[in-house]
């Protein structure tokens, strides 16, 4: 009988574990651009297939990619992409770990601006970032979007200075993912 | 403390765990999800430029790219200083090649070498691929046609038929690692017209290509073209070797290369070289190749 009692312990501890998952999302069709524009060239290369985490309960998130997974308009330009600069054989994945943070509770349904913190490794080079996005939760969904910019420098990306100029210094990143919160 | 009590506690502890280990665990989610979601790719990137240096690769235009190629070789090394060691004598090919679809190619060129014609279609059979279920190797199928127009008035039986070479090759080759790659070349060529009897119109030779990445955007190249015994005796034709050195920068390949052949194309390169690198007749030379993208979706780009 004795052994009976711990049951309802066990189902309580578990419910807690169970409600403490419930709050993980995952999506693994998120979308990452990135864009250049020069005069001479422009530059979109697009990812479709990103897989991204987000946890509601400790307001943490995560993404992570595939470099190969990123379609460029010109199939050359792919090939130097994956061959020359970020150099997928050796780095296949860029990943970002880090929380978000809200002026206000998230707990309505909403547009709510926030701040990303945390860390982005790319060409194998990790480094702290912080940028602005804006994560909205609509009924059955989050929409977690962003857009900010990245120095292929800042990640031991070099650019020959014969194409220099057909590069711009900044990359235009943008961040879009759906969560689908309720099946 | 009573049994119950203890496992309780021990049961908290355990059931914490996880929680506790959630922020690192979402990266680990991910990355476990995304190598088991991750479908075949395609390689990249076996050779830089559609020549080793004179063998075709694998490689070509992607759709509606048009592929500009100017291949030059020098005259021999060993022509001696009255002739600048070849640097004044020049042979050239200029090369149009286009992307129909990602899979077939079409190119034409013209050799200023006996006024030679050429013009090819390629075709990507299998591509090699990583991930599951890989495929390991690349096949792409090439063939060619070459009508040389140079007048010999000594000859005024040469028609249009009597000057004409057609090839055909399997391209058969593997990106080893991200700096190594091979190709192996099963060639069938025919010639319409030979020097003699002795010689067979039907000629067949194997050719192997490899490529060596030395730095992102450099690289050195080899080729060999081994032409089977007893088919081409009326003239001492020496087997083709080249070496080459790759490199790349944005929309253009440059290779500069040194090889017993004169000619840059099939019919010519590998049944015809009488240079020998042993007597130091070396050419030097050669090949620009230019990318432009006439497709509108990629102009949008």
């Amino acid at each position: 009988m004795k052994a009976l009692k711990i049951v309802p312990v066990i189902f309580f501890l578990l419910l807690i574990c169970q409600s403490g998952k419930s709050q993980q999302f995952l999506s693994r069709t998120g979308f990452i651009g990135f864009y250049s524009k020069t005069a001479l060239e422009d530059i979109i290369a697009e990812n479709n297939q990103v897989f991204a985490v987000i946890d509601t309960a400790k307001n943490s998130i995560a993404f992570a990619l595939l470099e190969k997974g990123f379609i460029f308009r010109k199939e050359l330009m792919q090939e130097h992409f994956n061959e020359n600069y970020v150099e997928s054989d050796k780095f296949p994945k860029a990943e970002f770990t880090g929380t978000y943070s809200s002026p206000n509770a998230m707990n309505k349904q909403g547009v709510y601006p926030v701040t990303v913190k945390g860390k982005l490794t790319l060409h194998g080079v990790t480094k702290a970032i912080e940028e602005a996005g804006s994560i909205e939760i609509k009924s059955g969904s989050i929409l977690g979007t962003a857009a900010f910019r990245l120095k292929p420098e800042d990640f031991g990306i070099s650019i020959p200075s014969i194409v220099r100029d057909k590069i711009s210094k900044e990359m235009d990143v943008k961040v879009r993912v759906t969560w689908i919160t309720k099946k | 403390m009573s049994i119950k009590q203890l496992s309780c506690i021990a049961l908290l502890f355990f059931a914490r765990l996880p929680l506790q280990a959630q922020t690192d665990s979402l990266l680990h989610l991910l990355n476990d999800s995304l190598s088991a979601g991750s479908g075949p790719v395609y390689v990249t990137g076996t050779f830089k430029a559609t020549h080793v240096i004179n063998m075709q690769t694998i490689e070509a235009p992607a759709a509606g790219a048009l592929n500009m190629i100017i291949q030059h070789r020098f005259g021999q090394l060993n022509s001696g200083s009255y002739n600048f060691f070849g640097l004044d004598n020049a042979s050239l090919r200029l090369g149009l090649d286009y992307g129909i679809s990602n899979r077939l190619a079409v190119g034409i060129g013209r050799s200023s070498t006996q006024k030679t014609f050429d013009g090819y279609l390629k075709y990507k059979l299998v591509r090699q691929t990583e991930g599951p279920h890989e495929t390991p190797l690349s096949l792409s199928l090439l063939g060619t046609i070459s009508n040389y127009t140079q007048k010999y008035s000594d000859k005024p039986y040469l028609n249009a038929s009597y000057r004409t070479a057609y090839t055909a090759q399997l391209l058969i080759a593997r990106k080893l690692t991200s700096h190594l790659s091979v190709q192996l070349v099963p060639t069938y060529i025919h010639y319409n017209l030979v020097p003699t009897a002795e010689d067979k119109n039907d000629v067949f030779a194997l050719g192997g290509g490899v490529r060596m990445k030395i730095t992102n955007r450099m690289s050195i190249n080899a080729e060999y073209n081994y032409l089977l015994p007893n088919q081409l005796v009326s003239t001492e034709i020496h087997n083709s070797f080249s070496l080459g050195w790759d490199i790349e920068t944005g929309g253009h390949v440059f290779q500069l290369v040194f090889s017993n052949s004169q000619s840059m194309i099939e019919s010519q390169y590998i049944g015809q070289t009488t240079g020998s690198w042993g007597k130091g007749d070396i050419f030097f030379g050669f090949n620009i190749s230019r990318n432009f993208n006439l497709s509108k979706h990629a102009k949008n780009g």
